[in-house]
């Protein structure tokens, strides 16, 4: 056979597996092939119970980072459509594992609702939001995703429909939050909304010329903003050094709103206008240490020093890049790496150590983003804990350089962890001090999956 | 599962003794894999075992002869039973005196069987796991000396060659079930091979040849030159009327 024709045709290894296919997470890096099939939930417990030794994950929209939701040589069931139903009286909205908080928001926006938490991108799916316990600008607030969860359908690994709260099977209910899709296929969801007035947000900006004044005024002001995050400049240096811009906001109320945009109330998020190119027709080093700190400089400076009560729509202020669609491919062939940490309250001079280090190699990172973590919830694999987060987006060939591995001692010895959605290279060894619950997560993965069906290019590479 | 930035978890050396082999692996020391060592038992072996766990590495050492190529499929099918392989090293080769490689029809036809037959018979298992796994890597240690065939030492470069162009194949062909092939075309490289060897122009040590190897992997190189200026020269060197070509001294 070609390899032409080895590439089109559909693969079928004794009965119809689906279509073979090169799976990669959002950051492009460590692929593998696996075989990709959209099965209706109905037929979720058969597929489990025919899966082969490679196992079965579910994924979403692909938006992990790593490989979280590839599964090398085995089945990857693909996210099935939306199906939403609101339920105004109680603000919940009964919807799909497969339905994208873009779906959902377009939906339950112009009846004025919104999620409690969305990431930085509303390009995920609500069974992925779930799996990786996602948070928002808001999770001093509101903590993270499942939070909000009021009810789960998940088809665990017998074939079994499952349905769990945080009161009925709450330890498979809690280890499914966060759970990076090991428990089980979620196949529906209940999850509670809040209600808005408007599809606005007022927001205020902050220029902060270094790392502690911005830290500072996050202690400070953070208890009376719903939302707060800060971009930094991990480029720059001494008494620049974390510089940043705070940005915070809330929901606007109708009476806040501007007249011009009283007859465009709702506001409602739009499909991305604009495309980047394939990475592989994407020029080498269009992402350096010189195109960074020129945005990061134009960045800052193009921030306001202070504003308050700016009028800005639910898109450009919670998924600015979502403007972009595949704005992860101008990293070219070889990909990015992100690294998103969590220390404590008392380690907060970890975070400044990690930004002197990321300052110290010139790291160019233009999305570094530092936001205060309230306190975590029952989820044992779930990320958030009280204290500080921050990410930062690496080329993976700067990535290769050693900093990670020394920042991830850093964040170990002060109680810390990694986010394993956004992980792509961390040690497996260094798991259990990062997640001290994770003996309690297996035990329950293994109640419900004793021969590790569900299954995932993470779990082996984590030995989940 | 290899990570995000080409670190391996799993190293499967097929002719675990190689200098150049046990470099790479070194070089991978860092985030520790599990390594396997498919070589002959014997005092060589045993060396290379203790240089590597030394570093703190669980390796595990296997017998394995290369002309032996109907025991191949059994032996990679029990080291990769239980766990996957994320870089398979072909390092195994024999360099006879080169004179005697043509005039002696047993010599002769062991490097063949060696360098080439051998070389394909694991490459073929080693492909059938990676279709199965959806991912890996495999390592092949070619020559300069298979790029063009010189009369100097015809024998050996015509098996390199010959394995060369099986395993920048097998990279084609693995390529959509989510295998990579890495192929690697050393100069002289100072090794335990080349010991007493007048050493060629642009020679270099085997810690050059795994940072090469390390970094192709990470990359998903398709075929990498050590040194790298060896690309250059090669190819003017291909472009040499015979002629002129014959008369050179290497």
């Amino acid at each position: 056979m070609t390899d032409a024709a080895a590439r089109s045709r559909p693969v079928t290894a004794g009965r119809s597996r689906g279509e073979r296919r090169r799976l990669t997470g959002f950051g492009l890096t460590s692929p593998s092939v696996g075989f990709t099939r959209a099965v209706s939930p109905r037929d979720v417990g058969g597929v489990l119970r025919e899966a082969g030794s490679r196992g079965v994950i579910a994924r979403g929209l692909g938006r992990s980072y790593g490989d979280a939701a590839q599964n090398a040589g085995g089945l990857v069931l693909l996210p099935g459509p939306s199906r939403i139903t609101l339920s105004p009286e109680s603000a919940t909205a009964r919807v799909s594992a497969g339905t994208s908080l873009h779906d959902l928001m377009r939906v339950v926006v112009p009846r004025g609702f919104f999620p409690l938490v969305t990431p930085g991108t509303r390009y995920v799916t609500v069974g992925g939001a779930i799996a990786s316990d996602v948070h928002g600008k808001n999770h001093h607030h509101a903590g993270s995703f499942g939070n909000h969860v009021r009810q789960l359908t998940v088809v665990t690994a017998d074939g079994q429909e499952r349905t769990v709260t945080p009161e009925v099977d709450a330890g498979l209910f809690w280890a499914t939050v966060g759970g990076m899709g090991l428990t089980g296929i979620v196949t529906e969801a209940v999850i509670a909304l809040q209600r808005i007035e408007t599809g606005s947000i007022l927001s205020d900006t902050d220029r902060c010329d270094d790392l502690d004044e911005l830290m500072a005024a996050m202690v400070a002001g953070d208890e009376s903003a719903p939302y707060s995050v800060a971009w930094l400049d991990p480029m720059a240096k001494s008494r620049h050094l974390g510089r940043g811009v705070l940005s915070r906001g809330r929901h606007a109320p109708l009476s806040a709103l501007p007249e011009r945009l009283l007859e465009s109330r709702w506001r409602v998020p739009e499909p991305p206008r604009v495309v980047a190119p394939s990475a592989s027709l994407v020029p080498p080093r269009v992402i350096s240490r010189t195109t960074v700190r020129a945005f990061n400089e134009a960045y800052f400076r193009s921030a306001p020093r202070r504003s308050r009560g700016e009028v800005t729509s639910l898109s450009s202020f919670f998924h600015p890049l979502d403007a972009v669609d595949g704005w992860n491919r101008l990293y070219g062939r070889e990909g990015l790496v992100q690294y998103q940490l969590a220390v404590p309250d008392a380690a907060a001079d970890v975070v400044r150590r990690v930004v002197e280090r990321l300052s110290d190699h010139r790291a160019p990172s233009f999305l570094t983003v530092l936001k205060r973590f309230g306190p975590g919830n029952p989820g044992p694999l779930s990320f958030p804990m009280a204290g500080w987060t921050l990410a930062v987006d690496l080329p993976t060939s700067f990535a290769r350089g050693g900093l990670l591995d020394e920042l991830d001692e850093h964040v170990l010895s002060a109680g810390g962890r990694q986010y394993l959605t956004k992980d792509s290279r961390m040690r497996p060894d260094q798991l259990e001090g990062m997640y001290p619950r994770l003996a309690e997560f297996r035990r329950i993965r293994a109640a419900v999956d004793p021969s590790g069906i569900i299954q995932s290019d993470l779990s082996r590479r984590l030995g989940l | 599962m290899i990570d995000s930035l080409g670190q391996p978890q799993t190293v499967l050396v097929l002719g675990g003794t190689s200098d150049i082999a046990l470099a790479t692996v070194e070089a991978w020391a860092s985030s520790r894999p599990q390594v396997v060592l498919a070589a002959r038992p014997g005092d060589r072996r045993e060396a290379a075992v203790l240089r590597l766990s030394g570093l703190g590495l669980e390796v595990e050492a296997v017998d394995f002869e290369a002309t032996d190529t109907g025991s191949h499929p059994a032996l990679i099918e029990q080291v990769a039973s239980g766990r996957d392989i994320d870089v398979a090293l072909v390092a195994f080769g024999v360099l006879e005196d080169e004179e005697l490689a043509w005039r002696d029809h047993a010599t002769a036809v062991r490097s063949a069987e060696v360098n080439y037959v051998g070389a394909v018979s694991v490459g073929v298992c080693l492909g059938d796991l990676i279709r199965r796994q959806g991912h890996g890597s495999i390592v092949a240690l070619s020559s300069v000396a298979g790029e063009k065939v010189r009369r100097s030492n015809f024998a050996y470069g015509s098996a390199k060659a010959g394995m060369d162009g099986f395993f920048l194949g097998l990279g084609e062909a693995l390529e959509p079930y989510g295998g990579h092939v890495l192929v690697v075309r050393p100069g002289f490289v100072h090794t335990t091979m080349t010991e007493g060897r007048d050493p060629a122009p642009l020679a270099v040590r085997a810690e050059e040849v795994a940072t090469a190897i390390v970094d192709g992997v990470a990359r998903r190189r398709r075929l990498v030159w050590v040194p790298r200026p060896m690309r250059p020269l090669m190819s003017v060197l291909r472009h040499v009327p015979h002629p002129v070509f014959r008369r050179l001294p290497i």
